[in-house]
């Protein structure tokens, strides 16, 4: 093995070790590539599922994979593996070097100068995994969590939770001397229940995550959650679908950061500038929302599931101002966008695994709070939707994003009024930008997933309540 | 002869010789070994080049309590297998009493004859060659289209192999490449519109790329002059990709591990229950010839089948891992997953008209009819705007507002309806059955579903 698989399970590295990151390092800038990265990861990966009041599967995972990159000018070539022998790595190296035209040799000059010294953000993580709860008291919180569903909610047909604790550890090696490592603990949990009452129909669910928190799931208070949950669900139950179009819309906080983060956060990826998808290209400085929305993408927040000490490219991670008051200050960037856009690298080249590479994605995204309390944006509306919950959503190639509201209530004259479902927000990011017009003060995070370029991705979204003055509501 | 990625012979003897030293009487797996290569283009250029080995393993055991444990690993040295063993081991002591699953009866059976060709790989330069000269035909189709920011061409080779300590012992060899061009087009003071086209092929080399390029510019073309739609009740016609979106968002209604978990629209009893117009048809064939990704069978060893779902608007049929078909009182239809609570999903669906039965409507057409409709061309966010356990959806979509025989793109909309009511409410099945990349489809014809619009 060139590179000993074992050095991630004993944490160490020795010279050797990286005496032969610096011979693959050499062998790619001497074949004339620019810039040469290798991406080690290793990942073990605890998932199981509770079903009503049964532990119905569990679902351990482990590997280890490399991804070596190689840059010529503006154009780069990846490769993935989980071969780590000397022969399957230079295979790779050379399959890599190969798909720039580059062959090994072929340049006269050596940039490489040698690794740094070791950047290591894992002192002190290795204790995480070791402080995580066992799987018997893993299987334990959550089956508590499903039997609580059952005891707060008259309907609560179906009952799932799901739990997953992931320990990433990776290390990144570059021909420009990065030389870094970190350790990583996730944690996720999810409840759900489908509430049934003859033809009526509900389902509601909840996200908690975490990173680098090996208490949270014995921590997390399971009751108030299924509370929560069924309360939503037995509201909408009997809800009426929404009647279709344009209203003024509340998003309450947490999870309604869903709304930046498809209709803005993607947008000011620098991948976008790449592609040419992105409305904002050209806008730093000038103002692209209301100036009550300043918005922030950050991996700093202690046990925020977006959080990262360094990002997969090895810059430790920073806060990031997006937007200011309105106007745009900065794109997310990762090493390829700021060859390929100029912007500075942000700490954000995030990526799945090493099977794909990094690109400018996301960590905690928010909109900061206003000076409002939430009661005083419903106030504001004499008729419109308050969004309390919200599901998934995406962005198209135009900017045109979508996202499905899980829990809606009227706003009439002021107040909450009935329940209403099947709404899904509809609009573009130029337009609903400057229409967010309020912002209150109860700023909150929520977790989930982030699928892109670069794969699967734990993100944080979060907003205080805002309003949106108009917005296309889709229904019935 | 090629050399093959997977031994499946010595992966069985590695298998046995190591569950033997910790006791593990039955054991099955499940394996994939794949290499692929991809390449993407920006405007002539080789913007990134990628390429990749994947293996990728599940193991799953049975404990002398005859409950089952699990471990998937990319790692397939024998330290890697061995850790893989135990950790299953371990995992067996929190297997679900009350369902076990067995080895499928059918993880013998022969297996369907395929002519499923092997294609060579065209390698690197070739794939970005045709991808450069793609992007600079679909650019040169219109001065509109100024980008084509979505693009790729890829190929693989993969190996599958099923094996279990009963002596089973499947493999499969196959090889596939896609091509997708999307375009970004715009006209002055108009929004920006896009769109694109899909292609599937065993190998690059069967990819007809000039149909993919002609199909991207059409599309993203003929949204260019857009306007809003108002918001109303239509008579709606699904392209066939789209009612295969819908179809396969809502295949809880034929998967029999949905109804055993309660989140499916169908009871256990639903079997030869009208569900739908009596001139819907509706099979899940994983061999149908069309489905370039198909293999010969499923994760538990059991041959893929042609299965009629629904006859005639019967429902006739559930798709069934081993355990699923055990609880049924059925044979195992080969949709199973691997794991220690096995998944089951749909292969690939095939909608077709019933011809003894009369449409409500036969004459419409998606080309000639003159009556007011929206035709809806692709439906997007679907993981967000559809409530398969409540059956509901509300659903961004690309289409168009056709009047008198003229299309006119629609700017931004949305489509809802609840599924089950969607069935009962087709009023024509077209002739065609058009392949795409997601399974086979006529035209369909709605009577009437809410359209929400800008105005």
């Amino acid at each position: 093995m060139l590179l000993e698989q074992d050095f991630l399970e004993t944490h160490s590295i020795d010279s050797t070790f990286k005496k032969n990151l610096e011979f693959l390092l050499s062998y790619g800038t001497s074949a004339g590539a620019d810039f040469v990265e290798i991406y080690v990861e290793n990942i073990d990966n605890t998932g199981f599922l509770v079903e009503q009041d049964k532990v119905t599967s569990v679902n351990p995972s482990f590997g280890k994979g490399i991804g070596i990159r190689v840059f010529l000018g503006n154009r780069d070539g990846f490769v993935s593996t989980n071969d780590f022998s000397k022969q399957g790595l230079i295979f790779c190296l050379d399959q890599a070097l190969g798909m720039l035209g580059l062959a090994k040799g072929s340049n006269s000059k050596n940039s490489f100068q040698g690794l740094k010294s070791l950047n290591d953000y894992s002192i002190n993580k290795v204790k995480l995994a070791i402080e995580c709860p066992t799987l018997k008291e893993s299987t334990n919180k959550v089956l508590e969590a499903t039997s609580l569903l059952k005891k707060h909610g008259r309907r609560a047909d179906v009952r799932r939770g799901s739990y997953s604790k992931t320990i990433q550890e990776v290390l990144v090696a570059s021909s420009d001397g990065t030389f870094a490592k970190d350790l990583r603990l996730y944690q996720s949990i999810g409840l759900n229940v489908l509430a049934v009452d003859k033809e009526y129909r509900s389902s509601i669910g909840r996200r908690i995550g975490s990173t680098e928190m090996p208490r949270a799931l014995l921590d997390w208070d399971s009751e108030d959650t299924a509370k929560e949950i069924n309360e939503s669900a037995e509201k909408m139950l009997y809800a009426n679908f929404v009647q279709a179009g344009q209203m003024p819309a509340v998003l309450a906080n947490k999870f309604g950061g869903v709304i930046f983060h498809e209709a803005c956060g993607h947008l000011l990826e620098t991948t976008q500038i790449e592609r040419g998808t992105t409305p904002f290209k050209d806008k730093i400085g000038k103002q692209i929302a209301n100036k009550a929305l300043t918005a922030i993408d950050e991996g700093n927040t202690q046990g925020a599931f977006g959080s990262i000490s360094m990002d997969d490219e090895g810059m430790k991670t920073q806060k990031t101002v997006l937007i200011q008051n309105g106007i745009l200050k900065t794109f997310l960037s990762d090493r390829a966008g700021e060859l390929r856009t100029g912007h500075k690298r942000t700490g954000s080249g995030r990526r799945q695994s090493y099977a794909f590479a990094a690109a400018s994605r996301m960590r905690n995204t928010f909109i900061e709070r206003g000076p409002y309390t939430p009661n005083q944006l419903i106030e504001s509306i004499d008729n419109g939707i308050y969004c309390k919950s919200m599901g998934g959503g995406s962005v198209g190639a135009t900017g045109q994003f979508n996202f499905s509201v899980e829990e809606g209530y009227l706003i009439k004259n002021g107040k909450l009024t009935e329940p209403v479902k099947g709404a899904t927000l509809i609009g573009e990011a130029v337009d609903v930008m400057p229409k967010i017009s309020m912002c209150a003060n109860d700023l909150d995070l929520a977790a989930g997933f982030c699928g892109s370029i670069s794969g699967n991705i734990n993100v944080t979204v979060g907003q205080p309540h805002i309003k949106v003055d108009s917005i296309t509501i889709g229904g019935r | 002869m090629k050399e093959s990625l997977i031994n499946e012979s010595q992966l069985r003897d590695q298998l046995s010789t190591l569950s033997k030293a910790i006791n593990i009487k039955k054991w099955d797996l499940g394996a994939t070994i794949s290499k692929d290569m991809s390449v993407q283009i920006d405007k002539g250029n080789p913007k990134q080049i990628k390429a990749s080995q994947k293996n990728s393993i599940t193991i799953r055991v049975w404990n002398s309590e005859n409950l089952v444990g699990i471990t998937s690993t990319s790692d397939l040295s024998e330290k890697g297998l061995q850790k893989a063993l135990e950790s299953a081991y371990q995992a067996s002591q929190f297997g679900n009493i009350s369902e076990t699953p067995e080895f499928s009866i059918m993880s013998k059976a022969e297996l369907p004859l395929t002519s499923r060709p092997i294609k060579d790989s065209i390698g690197v330069k070739a794939l970005l060659a045709s991808l450069k000269n793609a992007e600079k035909d679909l650019l040169n189709r219109h001065k509109s289209i100024n980008s084509v920011p979505y693009n790729g061409f890829a190929e693989s080779t993969f190996e599958r192999a099923y094996i279990n300590s009963e002596g089973a012992i499947r493999h499969l060899h196959g090889t596939q490449a896609s091509l997708y061009l999307y375009a970004k087009a715009q006209e002055e003071g108009k929004k920006p519109r896009s769109s694109g086209s899909i292609k599937l092929g065993y190998g690059a080399s069967d990819i007809d790329i000039n149909d993919c390029i002609k199909e991207a510019a059409e599309k993203t073309l003929n949204h260019l002059n857009y306007k809003p739609v108002k918001t109303g009740r239509y008579l709606v016609c699904f392209k066939p990709e789209a009612f295969l979106d819908l179809i396969t968002s809502f295949s809880n209604i034929y998967n029999a591990r949905s109804i055993i978990d309660g989140v499916s629209l169908s009871r256990k009893d639903s079997i030869g229950k009208e569900i739908s117009s009596r001139i819907l048809s509706l099979n899940d064939n994983g061999l149908h010839p069309s489905n370039i990704t198909g293999t010969t069978f499923d994760g538990e060893g059991t041959p893929t089948q042609d299965i009629q779902i629904i006859n005639n608007g019967i429902l006739k049929n559930f798709i069934h891992s081993e355990a699923t078909a055990r609880i049924f009182n059925v044979m195992p239809t080969g949709h199973a997953g691997i794991g220690a609570k096995v998944s089951v999903s749909p292969d690939w669906p095939v909608v077709y008209k019933n011809k003894n039965q009369k449409a409500k409507y036969p004459l419409l057409n998606y080309q000639k009819t003159k009556d007011e409709f929206i035709l809806v061309e692709n439906l997007n966010a679907l993981h967000a705007g559809v409530k398969a356990s409540q059956g509901s959806f509300s659903l961004p979509f690309d289409g168009w507002h056709v009047k008198d025989g003229i299309k006119t793109s629609i700017e931004s909309a949305t489509i809802a309806g609840d599924f089950l009511r969607l069935l009962k409410n087709i009023i024509q099945i077209e002739d065609d059955g058009i392949y795409t990349h997601q399974g086979v489809s006529p035209h369909i014809w709605i009577e009437e579903l809410t359209v929400t619009g800008d105005k």
